[in-house]
């Protein structure tokens, strides 16, 4: 019996091909048909990062907290005074900045384990993989309640009004969510295809911090330097949303046409350019 | 080498599981070297090794077959079971089944660190149930893993016995047409396997077909209708488990 007789059996018994990527649009209603299991995936780990330590869920607050009081500290001190908007009090400025930009990398952090972080899962069940970079995405939107919480307390303690375009903060994070969701996909296939991208995943983190301006405002310092290096930093998203949460609830400093386009434009352009990247591998996942 | 004789004898269904031709390449970084060579790390040698895990693998299994599957470690048989499972793709030939099938692993862990009750919550959405469907089956998963008394407790604190009991437990508790089951029931004890060989062949008797991954030729031959042996990554031979599991046990002496 030769190859392609065994392939006819087949095809006359109506069988289907097994590990064949299906259509992108199967694939995503397959994907919504299991959203339970995304979303209970990450109500559990909350859960149980909730008993792995002994302030449990404090931490989600804490640690952009620790991060904002020692770069207020040190930067605070060292930065010229120059460097920020003077009209805006500081610590707002900072925290706005290290609370927001805290949502960017764990999402790229973790985006970048969810498969290879995974793999218990990955090799024994058959699931649309998109299910891991989402139930992570999921699972920052959960934390991200208690920090907007804890910096809006924050800001109002230090004397900044409570005006009604604080509202738009949750918009623009929904904005975010899905430009957030964007980079954990494609960041989750590259460290598939090439483990070493997982060594470079926090040095890209550093330059997206010091590139989106957290402790000093990007239009002041790079003032006096070439017109184009200040169009780039423009063009970036993630200082993007830092600085129109900051426009929504500090009043200032206003931002440019330019950047208001890419924040608005690059969560749609991110996230369909995500899925699809991610899901063109997705027959790769899981073979090693 | 026979494949499978169309005038077997026996009563068999439609064709459910069709492998053409499957060979499977692992590609790896190690450079293979030698523990002797003393070469420094800044001249390691940047070749890709591949691996040949199966080298043209072709059969058919039919409705109502359960096939042991059997070879020395590292033969294939497990590359064999996680290919027709759709988990990985071969380089050349293909796998074609009449329906999703369902790999039972032991190395397999889901969640480690979260409790035995939301694994099988978990595993139980993974493998396609709705939520209402899982807290339905909860009791009888949970009742015929004959683990309740540690159900609060995380999977990781669990011994490997427990730990396949728990996970052949959800996913026998949905009804596969296609079940793999790879080396899973060789961890429990004596009445776990009981309890799973009967579950075994009640889901063969659904028209399901259920391929068997064991090295206990006790198990292999109490369950199985049909037995495959890979060696090397060839199939080298196929048929009646008796047959197969003698050749097989005369070639290791």
């Amino acid at each position: 019996m030769s190859d392609s007789d065994i392939s006819a059996i087949a095809r006359d018994a109506g069988l289907k091909q097994v590990g064949a990527r299906p259509p992108l649009g199967s694939y995503l209603a397959e994907t919504w048909r299991r959203r339970a299991f995304a979303m209970s995936l990450a109500r559990y780990r909350l859960e149980a990062s909730l008993h792995e330590s002994r302030l449990g869920l404090g931490w989600i607050v804490l640690r952009p907290l620790l991060n904002a009081a020692i770069y207020g500290t040190v930067f605070g001190l060292i930065m010229d005074r120059s460097s920020r908007p003077g009209d805006i009090p500081f610590i707002p400025f900072l925290v706005v900045g290290v609370f927001v930009f805290e949502f960017f990398s764990k999402s790229f952090g973790s985006g970048a384990k969810a498969i290879t972080g995974n793999a218990g899962l990955v090799r024994s069940l058959t699931f649309p993989r998109l299910l891991l970079p989402l139930s992570q995405i999921i699972q920052f939107i959960i934390e991200l309640v208690p920090m907007l919480i804890v910096m809006a307390i924050i800001v109002a303690a230090f004397g900044v009004p409570i005006t009604w375009t604080w509202l738009l903060v949750i918009p623009l994070m929904g904005l975010m969510t899905m430009f957030n969701f964007g980079v954990a996909l494609i960041a989750a296939r590259l460290t598939v295809h090439l483990r070493d991208v997982a060594q470079i995943i926090p040095l890209v983190t550093r330059l997206f911090f010091y590139g989106s301006g957290i402790f000093y405002s990007l239009d002041l310092v790079l003032a006096d330097n070439p017109a184009w290096m200040l169009t780039v930093a423009h063009l970036n998203p993630v200082g993007g949303f830092i600085g129109l949460t900051r426009l929504f609830v500090l009043g200032g400093p206003e931002v440019s046409t330019l950047l208001w386009v890419a924040t608005l434009v690059s969560p749609f352009v991110t996230m369909a350019f995500g899925v699809v990247f991610f899901w063109r591998a997705e027959e790769k996942y899981g073979r090693d | 080498m026979a494949v499978t004789d169309p005038a077997s004898p026996g009563v068999l269904g439609d064709p459910t599981v069709v492998v053409d031709g499957l060979r499977v390449d692992y590609k790896t970084f190690a450079s293979g070297k030698r523990a002797k060579d003393r070469r420094s790390l800044m001249t390691r040698q940047r070749g890709v090794r591949i691996v040949h895990a199966l080298k043209g693998v072709s059969f058919v299994a039919r409705e109502g077959e359960s096939i042991g599957v059997i070879g020395h470690n590292g033969s294939g048989k497990s590359t064999l079971m996680r290919a027709i499972a759709g988990l990985l793709t071969g380089s050349e030939g293909t796998v074609y089944a009449a329906s999703r099938p369902a790999l039972l692993g032991v190395n397999a862990a889901l969640i480690p660190n979260l409790t035995g009750e939301k694994n099988v919550m978990l595993g139980g959405l993974a493998l396609g149930l709705t939520p209402k469907e899982v807290a339905q089956r909860y009791d009888d998963i949970v009742a015929f893993s004959g683990l309740e008394e540690f159900m609060d407790l995380p999977m990781k604190t669990y011994s490997s016995g427990m730990q396949s009991r728990l996970r052949f437990s959800i996913a026998v508790s949905r009804d596969h047409q296609i079940l793999l089951v790879d080396e899973a029931l060789a961890v429990g004890d004596k009445e776990f396997r009981k309890k799973s060989e009967d579950r075994i062949r009640q889901l063969r008797g659904e028209a399901g077909t259920v391929f068997l991954v064991s090295h206990s030729m006790r198990s292999i031959l109490e369950t199985c209708s049909r037995v495959l042996w890979i060696d090397h990554g060839n199939l080298k031979m196929d048929g009646d488990p008796q047959e197969v599991v003698d050749a097989y046990q005369a070639s290791k002496n």
